[in-house]
């Protein structure tokens, strides 16, 4: 049978990977090709790399690891993909299809689309139509209002949508995204556990496989969306980042409620 | 001498097959044009979107006549994921497609109705080793692989599975015929049992 996935998620910033907290803090975590063999040896099921940068400066200057400083988020494709034999996704300021033709080419399994998916829908089917579904994720960034009803943001979680997150999934779908990564920003680096009622409602609604991210802290909560909404993957930053033989533990949780994980 | 000819078929996962077989050491060839072939020992058909695509670009190099020229000489030959499917005679994504015919079957949509299931069929799943082959030295029944895809192959003769996999109903996850090898999973994106395949297949005369 098709397992659950448990993919670690790894923010990048200006080549730098970092920690991030209800999409504001980032702390420098290091050079993230140094951290490749970490996941080589969890045995991970997939990687997604998010480029959080509002720049193109990458810092070369200070280096202070035994791997240079990479000098650009080609540069960290191709090292990640010649180490990495997983599938690897790729996201963060996509804004053409030659954008994706590149990441694709030197070595990116898929892409995740946010921003331009949003200000032009219809660039999900030209790019679905180019690269194949499979190879395109929709990203959907949501936020929990203070009346209880979840919307999506944009602008890494700044700007305001208006809309129902299960609407643009839905629409998503049909333009051809191949899976959908639902990001609850409210949730995101505070450890509180998954916005359990946000992803079933998703996954229940489009019949295309949801990645559910934001609010990971222990591996209880890890049991709880598998049993209580049941996304396709479940994908986590902060835990797996600062707690050694997270993944490894969190997999052998999930086996001892028989969930089906690699 | 080994010399694994990786086609380019104009699709975007070539890179990650490259890799795969540099990590192995073995000696690949890039193939971008039909002529490169007859130079090989080995030839990967790695594959990603849709089928009319692939067969397209194909034959827009007469890499579909050459792949048939070689594949007549027993050249070992492994179609991955769309490649595999390739080896077909018809393709049903938007109406048919004529396929390489190297393998009879018919590539169609999985039927995810019965069971509710989404599509594509995306992750890992275990491997049901159904016929013996080389193809699966070293690699024990039920390993897991890394799946993407929306389409499979039906309407096969049952002596050219060598694999299937469970999502709903069994799909087909490996054929094989004499010289002609496909799977449906990435090798090249599974880590150890799918390095070990790739080895496994540059083994094979």
């Amino acid at each position: 049978m098709l397992k659950n996935r448990l993919i670690p998620v790894l923010f990048l910033k200006n080549g730098f990977l970092v920690r991030s907290e209800k999409f504001t803090i980032h702390q420098n975590l290091g050079n993230p090709i140094s951290q490749v063999e970490r996941y080589n040896s969890w045995d991970v099921d997939e990687l997604i790399y998010i480029d959080i940068s509002k720049n193109d400066q990458y810092d070369r200057g200070r280096e202070d690891t035994m791997i240079k400083n990479p000098g650009s988020i080609n540069e960290i494709i191709s090292m990640v993909a010649q180490k990495c034999f997983v599938p690897l996704t790729f996201g963060g300021r996509i804004r053409s299809l030659d954008d994706i033709r590149k990441r694709l080419s030197l070595g990116a399994d898929k892409i995740t689309i946010n921003t331009k998916a949003l200000d032009n829908p219809n660039f999900i089917s030209e790019a679905a139509k180019e690269f194949g579904s499979q190879a395109i994720i929709v990203s959907i960034d949501v936020i929990e209002e203070e009346n209880g009803e979840h919307k999506v943001y944009r602008d890494f979680g700044k700007v305001r949508t208006g809309k129902n997150p299960v609407d643009w999934a839905k629409e998503a779908e049909n333009r051809g995204a191949g899976e959908i990564f639902l990001n609850s920003i409210n949730r995101d680096g505070t450890a509180i556990g998954f916005d359990l009622v946000l992803i079933k409602n998703v996954v229940e609604n489009v019949s295309i496989p949801v990645i559910a991210c934001g609010g990971a802290g222990q591996n209880n909560h890890f049991v709880k969306v598998f049993l209580d909404s049941n996304p396709s993957a479940v994908a986590a930053g902060n835990i797996f980042n600062f707690k050694e033989h997270s993944y490894v533990l969190a997999k052998k949780e999930l086996k001892k409620y028989n969930l089906n994980v690699r | 001498m080994i010399n694994v000819g990786i086609v380019n078929c104009g699709i975007s996962n070539l890179t990650s097959v490259v890799n795969a077989f540099q990590k192995l050491s073995i000696n690949i060839a890039v193939i971008n044009e039909s002529k490169q072939l007859d130079d090989c020992s080995h030839i990967v058909l790695p594959g990603v979107g849709s089928f009319i695509k692939g067969m397209e670009n194909l034959k827009m190099k007469n890499l579909d006549t050459s792949i048939l020229l070689n594949a007549k000489k027993g050249k070992p030959i492994l179609g991955i994921c769309l490649g595999m499917q390739l080896l077909a005679n018809i393709g049903e994504e938007f109406g048919l497609t004529k396929g390489l015919g190297l393998i009879n079957g018919n590539i169609k949509k999985i039927n995810t109705e019965e069971f509710k299931l989404k599509l594509p069929h995306v992750g890992w799943n275990n491997i049901q080793i159904k016929n013996e082959n080389s193809l699966w030295n070293k690699i024990p029944d039920l390993s897991t692989f890394y799946f993407i895809h929306s389409y499979a192959y039906y309407d096969i003769n049952k002596d050219f599975i060598i694999g299937e996999c469970e999502y709903g109903n069994n799909i087909v996850a490996a054929v094989a015929n004499e010289n002609i090898f496909g799977v449906q999973f990435h090798p090249e994106k599974s880590q150890k049992p799918g390095l070990q395949l790739l080895k496994n297949f540059t083994e094979l005369c």
